[in-house]
């Protein structure tokens, strides 16, 4: 979706606000929110792609005026809901429903550091051929889909070369959505700055974007 | 004036209006635009959240502390520096990290999440690598720990495809015309770290005092490691 989440080259956003010996939280809330997504997600009940489109549903202003923590404890509530994890009384009454069942296990202590450990889903997948090669010069494709996408909208249009092939990932527009993995190469794509931006680039400098077979087309 | 009542918003409301779904918090928002309030509404929303999910025997709580630890505690700039001081002193390992990141990051037993697709981008006299994520947050866990604010923030993110070269003066880097700005967004699940260059004047030092130089800044592409006070510039 062409949400207020895709910020590349959008102008008036202001100076960088430099925090010096920033610590890792800065609330207790912060760390226990970044942990309780951390936690739930190793229940399965979503997807890395579909918790990043929660976050990217926000209304832009309060994408924009919420703190990051914020924005991850304002959609766990929702998701926790939206999942079946919780009821809607559960969530105004504080408390769980009697007999409620605990039909997922917890994620534990002796789990945890494997769900730090796990990564991220996607993989290498020898059987699924690239649809480009390196070298080869690819126009992104100019589409505007109104669900879950990684292809940046500055990039639309726009024509660059395959630096690298990455190899083989799950496409995030459909696992967004449970509509399957549609595992598919992803390559490093160098676009110059004057391609993207026009003749006021620097004419040396570049951005290089990860780019999935769908979001390309031969020029 | 409008939103004085936002502070009187119950818990309970608050807590009923969220449970609609992703639509909600505008709503909910709409209410609540005294931002005095904020820091105590939000702590007490994780601990409702916390205390159900533990409840409900979804979340140990034990376990929300051991990530939390290993966040604030054992990954970290720390673990990206004594990467780059590898690779500064052994060429070897700077080949293997270049062309497999992940597993020459794991030879010095780093292996943690978000990093199974890591690349390492080399910076030198003519080429100079920068670090954004501009559609969300993502970063180099296993060798830099979490993001720092500024780094998931709108004008970072915004900018640092289209002026890159204004960022890095904003961070005090100035790069010189002749050398070529990369600026790597990181769209997919593939995570970039920048080598930065050995500064002039290192020469006599031990690994462990080169990682000490190394600053998460460097690594993100945003400042170049400054040479060690009192070496000949």
């Amino acid at each position: 979706m062409n949400g207020v989440h895709d910020m590349g080259g959008q102008q008036g956003m202001g100076p960088v606000q430099y925090e010096r010996n920033e610590p890792v939280f800065h609330a207790r809330w912060e760390g226990r929110v970044w942990a309780l997504n951390r936690a739930t997600a190793a229940l399965r009940k979503w997807n890395l792609d579909a918790w990043r489109h929660d976050i990217e549903l926000l209304p832009p202003v309060d994408y924009l005026r919420m703190s990051y923590y914020e924005r991850w404890l304002v959609t766990l509530e929702g998701r926790v809901v939206k999942y079946g994890l919780m009821t809607e009384e559960e969530m105004e009454s504080g408390k769980a429903a009697p007999g409620s069942t605990k039909a997922t296990p917890a994620l534990t202590l002796a789990t945890s550091s494997r769900w730090v450990n796990r990564g991220i889903a996607s993989s290498q997948d020898p059987g699924v051929p690239p649809l480009f090669a390196v070298g080869e010069s690819v126009r992104a494709r100019n589409v505007n889909p109104v669900g879950h996408t990684r292809l940046p909208r500055y990039t639309r249009g726009k024509t660059g070369i395959v630096a690298r092939d990455h190899g083989v990932y799950i496409f995030p527009d459909t696992n967004a959505h449970f509509q399957g993995e549609k595992r598919q190469h992803v390559y490093s794509v160098r676009f110059s700055a004057r391609e993207l931006w026009g003749e006021s680039a620097s004419p040396r400098d570049s951005v290089y974007l990860d780019m999935w077979d769908d979001y390309l087309e031969r020029v | 004036m409008a939103d004085s009542e936002g502070s009187s918003v119950e818990r309970r409301g608050f807590l009923k209006g969220l449970a609609v779904g992703a639509a909600t918090p505008a709503a909910m928002h709409a209410q609540d635009h005294d931002h005095q309030d904020v820091p105590s509404d939000l702590t007490l929303r994780t601990k409702a959240l916390e205390s159900l999910l533990v409840e409900k025997g979804l979340v140990d709580p034990a376990a929300l502390d051991a990530l939390i630890d290993t966040m604030e505690n054992k990954v970290g700039p720390r673990n990206g520096a004594r990467v780059v001081a590898r690779a500064w002193v052994d060429p070897a390992y700077k080949k293997r990290l270049l062309e497999n990141a992940p597993a020459a990051i794991a030879e010095l037993g780093y292996t943690s999440g978000q990093g199974e697709h890591m690349v390492v981008v080399e910076n030198g006299p003519k080429v100079h690598n920068l670090i954004v994520c501009t559609l969300c947050s993502c970063y180099p866990w296993p060798v830099l720990g979490l993001p720092p604010v500024w780094y998931k923030s709108a004008p970072y993110r915004s900018r640092a495809v289209i002026d890159p070269r204004g960022i890095l003066r904003e961070f005090g880097t100035e790069v010189a015309e002749d050398v070529e700005v990369r600026v790597w967004d990181s769209t997919a699940e593939l995570r970039y770290i920048v080598l930065p260059e050995r500064p002039a004047g290192t020469e006599d030092m031990t690994e462990e005092d080169l990682a000490a130089l190394v600053t998460r800044d460097a690594m993100v592409g945003v400042a170049r490691v400054a040479p060690p006070s009192g070496a000949a510039a």
